[in-house]
């Protein structure tokens, strides 16, 4: 295990979301999970949200799987949409298993299955709300036969889903024009391809497609600019990744995008079943036409933060 | 008889009978209707068959079944013979579902919160987790007064033995109650004596309880409390029920779209503004209700729904979320639950159940397939029951295969061969019967109708009781041990109708459907008779015809009864008598009559809740004409009568039947705009400047107008420019004058302003009553009445105009929140 004192990794994201509307909008109502969570290695020390224009309402719940969400309601027409989410958060490196450490795989799936009279306790209630088909997630014979091959008999779990993992890296091909949000699973498995929802989907049916608990992680990631290039507003997205479930570590995560266990450069907004439970904005409006978002999202290190929008032309959306 | 109408019924060795103890012999609580029933002539029997018949077809009784090809409406259909159940028996029955309805309601408690059942062991997550019915966002939500489920059903069937047992609960938004009064309404009807005597238990307090409860449990905060029934819409299976509950209880039927969300509280869009709604009677699935937090795809359903629920604003029966216990694999279950949740012994047993997803269950349900019914776990699975026993080679492999892939998606039921009953087919014919019992929570504890929705298999041996699959219902009556106390329903449902429609909550949805229920009424009467004034001057002998009718028929198609005239097209025109019956007859063909009368039934079928029988009567009548093949100028002419009385019925109704609100008054409006456009394009072919031969249209244009008669009891001479021109433009005492529209339109929409608190658009209708007032009719005796002629056609085509834009004012002003709303997808 790493001795040395843990030194905390600071950013700084803001998340901006505009919509433009052929016809004003007349009612319109947004749910968002913007706000990252607080965790064992995360702490967010500031959050703010600009909204223009102002909405009729603001509020502010925590949702059955722990995610905070803010509802805004807008009653006056506006053809422009604009919602930016600042958040400074902290990172604590994580206590990494080692993955050969952890129990079987079939004791894993066992212990969760029903016997008449047998107990839970409240780490296993939580994971067995994420065994099942969701929305996005199916389980099938088909994903528990490609994914078979990483989980011979006896496998350490956490060794069978990093091979998982790599495998799905290995054979699917990173592709934002092959599939949009109401891909099937199904279809992504066919094809090979997708994007980080897609590949995150795609895992989570094989693990529970095998009686394995494993949940959606939604979030950030610290991408890094090619080389020579500076670092640009706007020029990340968001990121999905997903998160499994071994007793004696608790939950965690792999990201089957970029091949790897989560840690210094992920920051995770929230969880849930799949992309459905935690789509960053969600909403209904009334009237409006047309609309195609326009997304830029900024993750930057503290250090480079001043050099960043230090610049006197920023780059990217500004609130007007 | 018929004697021996007792003996011949068959009496079952391997089942219960309902009606008989041994053949021959009714058991003690038959006893007084068997001997009625033999004690009628068989003529009577006759008779009380088509009465149920008729009574069905008269009240628009229907059950939409999906794609059915014959279109979504079937009549429901009834047996006249009722379910009898004795009065000792019943009371241990409602026990039992009463204390059943208290069992699931905590068990939702449960599941919705601490969720001891799972940790405990006595439920398997996979029922809870693994299926679409649990709705997450719910999680952690307290209803008010902690009532999860307010309105609850069980299907019951009798076994060999005499018990009865639980075969499915209904827990989202339980059908048939409506259905049941239905029945009743009728089947009491129809034996009038027999029900009296057999202290035959009512119906009215079970729902008098449903209203009280909602009102007293819901979140009120001082206000007088309003409930609504929330429907998915008239392509519901059961929306017909929606609209009866709806008018029995007072509940205004709402969609949606005609409420709204504002700070947590839930609103209802009435004409007048938005009114606050405390309970929601709801039988839209739970997925559909708020597109914002659950199924973003839904159109049916509230923006920010689950806001107000979460808030505690709003009383929702049955809560979200309460369909995760119409699974059957959760009957098994119960039994230790009940002991733990409620500390009593489970009094219902329920039909022996094996959920696969346990081993040795699954085990089981392979060893003994031939004895159990398949059935899938959860309900959104549609897939029917299964019976092993019929299951031969590869589909029993088949089978197989897929309750090993998926055990857990699957259970085994005990095959229970199901109870008996008489059915009335001219003679007493044993069907397999069963029974949907319901329950409702009140502040005392769960209240049961004691009465039921009989379930009658559709054919003999059949042992499975869908109403999709095309089952007959029963009325059932439960006994009571001395005489009832009974106050009429039919008086008491009158009088709801009354404090509805004398209400203000009218849905400003209601109002536009009763605007066009009102424009395509008058526009089925216009066009019926500008058809006929066609179709008795055709004469299939008469080469000239088509000339001799060449102004009607410009009419005709100016007014868009028949389609404008093909450019220079190489095939012949069809046959002109042809081309009429089209017009009447063909659905597709745009303007046609047949069209216009769908498009009357769509508008009226969404306010079915405020429209009189009677009303109904006559919209079912009209539907009914055009179904019969019409393929003859007289068959038309016969069809066309028929069409207008009933439209005169109709028109006749809104004048003299109808509550004088604001709902009524968008109905006569829409009457007014579109008689006053008709009247106005169609007068407007005449008097066009170089018109041949214009006296000799003047006939049938007063007979389109519906002014023939009056012409000639007042001139009593072949019809003249000038008198008719008066009679039909300025002549503001006759009905079917410009003039009398304008004039209406101008009341009307004052008073709907006022009362509506909106400006009353002056500029729109004043200056062509003025214009009208003012036109000097003397020019038309003058030498050059071509002027005068020239003014009116101006004043016609403003009339026409100012048609369209009322039209268009009352839409923007009382209806335009009605646009449903566009979704945004969830963007990452």
């Amino acid at each position: 295990m790493n001795m040395l004192p843990k030194t905390p990794v600071r950013y700084h994201i803001r998340h901006d979301t505009r919509y433009r509307y052929d016809q004003p909008v007349g009612e319109s109502r947004q749910l968002l999970r913007l706000t990252p969570r607080e965790l064992p290695q995360q702490t967010l020390r500031q959050h703010r949200l600009d909204i223009d224009p102002e909405p009729a309402r603001r509020q502010r719940f925590t949702d059955g799987l722990g995610n905070l969400v803010e509802t805004l309601h807008f009653e006056r027409d506006h053809d422009a949409l604009l919602i930016r989410a600042e958040s400074w958060v902290e990172l604590l490196p994580r206590e990494l298993p080692a993955l050969a450490d952890s129990p079987p795989w079939e004791t894993v799936r066992d212990a969760l299955e029903y016997r008449a009279g047998r107990t839970l306790d409240a780490a296993q209630l939580d994971a067995c709300g994420y065994l099942f088909e969701s929305r996005h997630v199916r389980v099938k014979r088909e994903f528990a036969d490609y994914a078979a091959a990483d989980f011979p008999p006896q496998a350490p779990l956490l060794v069978g889903v990093h091979r998982l993992m790599r495998r799905i890296f290995d054979e699917f091909t990173f592709d934002p024009e092959a599939t949009d949000i109401s891909t099937p699973v199904t279809e992504v498995f066919e094809k090979r391809r997708g994007v980080c929802q897609d590949f995150a989907h795609f895992m989570l049916s094989c693990l529970r497609s095998l009686g394995l608990p494993a949940r959606y992680v939604s979030g950030y990631l610290l991408t890094r600019p090619p080389p020579g290039k500076p670092r640009l507003i706007g020029a990340d997205a968001t990121h999905a990744w997903v998160s499994v479930y071994c007793p004696e570590h608790g939950w965690v995560d792999f990201d089957p995008t970029n091949a790897l266990l989560p840690d210094l450069e992920h920051i995770t907004i929230g969880w849930g079943h799949d992309f459905a439970d935690v789509s960053p904005l969600r909403g209904v409006i009334l009237g409006g036409g047309e609309h195609e978002p326009e997304i830029a999202v900024t993750v930057v290190p503290e250090d480079e933060f001043e050099t960043l929008y230090g610049a006197a032309e920023l780059p990217g959306l500004r609130l007007a | 008889m018929p004697s021996g109408l007792i003996e011949s019924y068959p009496h079952a060795v391997d089942r219960y009978d309902e009606m008989l103890a041994a053949p021959g012999q009714p058991r003690p609580h038959w006893q007084a209707f068997a001997e009625r029933l033999s004690g009628f002539p068989e003529e009577a029997l006759l008779h009380r068959a088509d009465f149920v018949r008729g009574a069905i077809e008269a009240d628009g009784v229907t059950y939409n079944v999906y794609a059915d090809p014959k279109g979504t409406k079937r009549p429901w259909e009834l047996d006249m013979l009722p379910l009898i159940v004795g009065a000792a028996e019943w009371q241990t029955l409602g026990a039992a579902v009463a204390q059943r309805g208290r069992l699931l309601n905590a068990i939702l408690a449960d599941l919705y919160g601490p969720r001891h059942l799972l940790t405990e062991g006595l439920l398997p997550p996979a029922l809870v987790f693994g299926q679409h019915g649990y709705k997450w966002p719910c999680l952690g939500v307290q209803p008010p007064a902690g009532i999860w489920l307010h309105s609850y059903a069980v299907d019951l069937a009798r076994a060999p033995d005499g018990k009865w047992w639980a075969i499915a609960d209904r827990t989202q938004g339980p059908s048939g109650a409506g259905y049941a009064l239905q029945n009743r309404i009728i089947v009491s009807r129809a034996f009038p004596d027999a029900f009296r005597e057999l202290h035959v238990q009512p119906l009215a307090s079970f729902f008098r309880a449903i209203q009280d409860s909602l009102a007293r449990l819901a979140p009120t905060e001082g206000e007088a409390p309003l409930a609504v029934l929330l429907t998915p819409g008239p392509y519901n299976e059961t929306y017909f029920e929606h609209a009866f509950l709806a008018r029995y209880l007072g509940f205004p039927l709402v969609e949606g779209q005609d409420l709204t969300v504002r700070d947590d509280t839930v609103y209802l869009k009435t004409l007048r503004g938005l009114r606050r709604v405390h309970a929601i009677l709801r039988r839209l699935d739970d997925d559909f209700c708020d597109p914002l937090e659950l199924r973003a795809d839904s159109a049916l359903g509230i923006p920010g729904l689950m806001g107000a629920i979460r808030a505690g604003r709003v009383l929702m029966a049955n809560q979200l979320g309460s369909g995760v216990l119409e699974s059957a694999a959760l009957l098994g279950f119960l039994p230790p639950i009940c002991e733990r949740l409620l500390g009593e012994a489970l009094l219902m047993p329920s039909v022996a159940t094996w959920w696969c997803g346990e081993e040795p269950a699954l085990e089981y349900v392979l060893e003994h397939l031939d004895e159990l019914v398949i059935k899938p776990a959860f309900p959104s699975m549609r897939m029917e029951a299964v019976f092993g026993h019929e299951l031969k080679g590869d589909s029993r492999r088949r089978m197989i295969e897929r309750i090993v892939a998926q055990p857990h998606a699957y259970v085994g039921q005990e095959w229970v061969r199901l109870s008996q009953a008489p059915v009335w087919n001219r003679k007493l014919m044993p069907r397999s019967v069963g029974m949907r019992v319901f329950a409702a929570a009140t502040p005392d504890g769960y209240a049961v109708m004691p009465g039921a929705l009989g379930r009658v298999a559709p054919r003999a041996g059949m042992e499975v009781i869908s109403m999709q699959r095309g089952g007959l219902s029963k009325d059932t009556w439960v006994r009571a041990d001395a005489p009832v106390v009974r106050t009429s329903l039919l008086k008491r449902r009158l009088g709801v109708i009354d404090l509805v429609c004398g209400g203000a909550d009218i849905p400003s949805r209601v109002g536009e459907n009763l605007f066009w229920m009102g424009r395509y009424a008058e526009r089925c009467e216009a066009s019926a008779r500008l058809l006929r004034a066609a179709l008795v001057r055709v004469s299939s002998s008469d080469p000239d015809t088509e000339l001799r009718l060449s102004g009607l028929l410009a009419a005709a198609r100016r007014v868009g009864v028949l389609p404008p005239l093909a450019e220079e097209s190489g095939s012949t025109p069809p046959a002109l008598e042809e081309e009429l019956l089209a017009a009447l007859t063909d659905v597709d063909q745009p303007g046609s009559l047949a069209g216009k009368l769908r498009a009357l039934g769509f508008s009226a079928g969404h306010v079915k809740e405020r429209l009189s029988s009677d009303n109904w009567h006559a919209l079912n009548h009209l539907e009914q004409l055009l179904a019969r093949p019409i393929a003859t100028v007289d068959q038309a002419l016969s069809a066309l009568d028929q069409v207008m009385l009933s439209c005169i019925s109709l028109a006749g109704f809104a004048m003299d039947d109808m509550t004088r609100d604001e709902g009524w008054r968008f109905l006569i409006l829409g009457r007014r705009v579109e008689r006053l456009y008709g009247l106005a394009s169609l007068l407007s072919v005449p008097l066009e400047p170089d018109v041949r031969e214009r006296e000799r249209m003047f006939e049938w244009l007063l007979e389109a107008a519906n002014s023939i008669v009056t012409y000639r009891a007042r001139y009593r001479r072949v019809p003249e420019l000038l008198p008719l021109v008066h009679l039909l433009v300025f002549d503001t005492t006759n009905p079917h004058s410009v003039a009398f529209q304008v004039d209406a339109l101008q009341r009307y929409m004052g008073r709907t302003a006022r009362e509506l608190g909106h400006p009353y658009p002056s500029l729109m209708i004043d200056p062509l009553a003025r214009r009208l007032a003012d036109f000097d009719l003397t020019r038309f005796e003058a030498e050059d009445c071509e002027l005068a002629l020239g003014t009116l056609r101006t004043l016609l085509a403003e009339a026409e105009d100012v048609a369209g834009n009322v039209s268009e004012e009352v839409h923007r002003r009382f209806f335009i929140h009605t646009v449903r709303p566009m979704h945004l997808r969830s963007v990452a």
